[in-house]
């Protein structure tokens, strides 16, 4: 079978991939969609700890099942919140969306 | 070199090529489609760490409703009428960033003694699964449910036209 650490770096890969999308994407659109990539690469840690460590209570795959659960109604507020913004401001663009900046 | 290991080869070069798609793609509904490569391969995964059921709500989940969602809001924003620069001055840092935390990581994941087999993996059977997700964790299931709701309502109302609008 394959080992534990193959998925904890394909884990690793695919968060620091989206910390890069988070901090260098300028449109809010996108930025969530690395946030979506860092909570797969969560998820895969979540089930690989769950089903090679812990088979009893699988503690994991519950949390990974609500961290799909959560994911959903984040992407959906929060694309919400966008559409909001765009239509106020004409722009979904974070750099511009500075009225809370100091 | 198992078969299995072939797979999980095939599954991780999508799930990466993937992510580089997401995050440097310069046009963005090749970033979307890039997004949906990934998360479909992240779903495959799951089936390698036999958990059948979260590959199963990963598909529907995102490949269904999310990525749909992703692409209706960038219709909805006009992406495409963005200026060229999709990316902030600060990218460099934010590459940093993302190859210190990799860096660490994968050295953390190769080098840790990790307590217990790192070799076999146990098969979680859908019926215990299910069976502790609705004794065990009903309470938190029947919250994430109220969660759900709370937010659909909410976006509702927050994208919703207003009167007078």
């Amino acid at each position: 079978m394959i080992p534990l650490q193959h998925f904890l770096v394909l884990s690793g890969v695919l968060f620091s991939l989206g910390i890069y999308g988070v901090l260098a994407r300028r449109h809010a659109v996108l930025i969530l969609m690395s946030v979506e990539l860092m909570l797969q690469a969560v998820n895969i840690n979540m089930i690989a700890f769950a089903v090679y460590f812990d088979p009893e209570a699988f503690v994991g795959l519950i949390f990974a099942i609500f961290i799909i659960t959560i994911a959903a109604a984040e992407v959906g507020l929060a694309l919400a919140i966008v559409l909001r913004i765009f239509r106020n401001r004409a722009t979904a663009n974070v750099d511009e969306v500075n009225i809370m900046k100091w | 070199m198992t078969i299995e290991e072939v797979i999980f080869y095939v599954l991780a070069t999508g799930a990466g090529l993937g992510g580089v798609g997401v995050v440097l793609s310069r046009n963005v509904v090749y970033s979307a489609l890039a997004l949906i490569l990934s998360l479909m391969s992240v779903a495959g995964i799951f089936i390698l760490l036999s958990a059948e059921f979260l590959a199963l709500v990963q598909i529907l989940v995102y490949g269904g409703a999310v990525t749909i969602i992703i692409l209706f809001a960038m219709m909805l924003t006009r992406v495409r009428d963005m200026p060229r620069a999709m990316n902030g001055p600060q990218w460099p840092l934010a590459a940093a960033v993302a190859s210190v935390f990799m860096a660490v990581s994968t050295i953390a994941a190769v080098s840790s003694q990790w307590p217990g087999d790192t070799e076999n993996p146990t098969v979680i059977p859908l019926r215990t699964l299910g069976d502790s997700l609705f004794r065990q964790w009903s309470v938190p299931f029947e919250v994430a449910s109220l969660v759900l709701v709370v937010a659909l309502i909410g976006a509702i109302v927050l994208a919703g036209r207003e009167e007078g609008e």
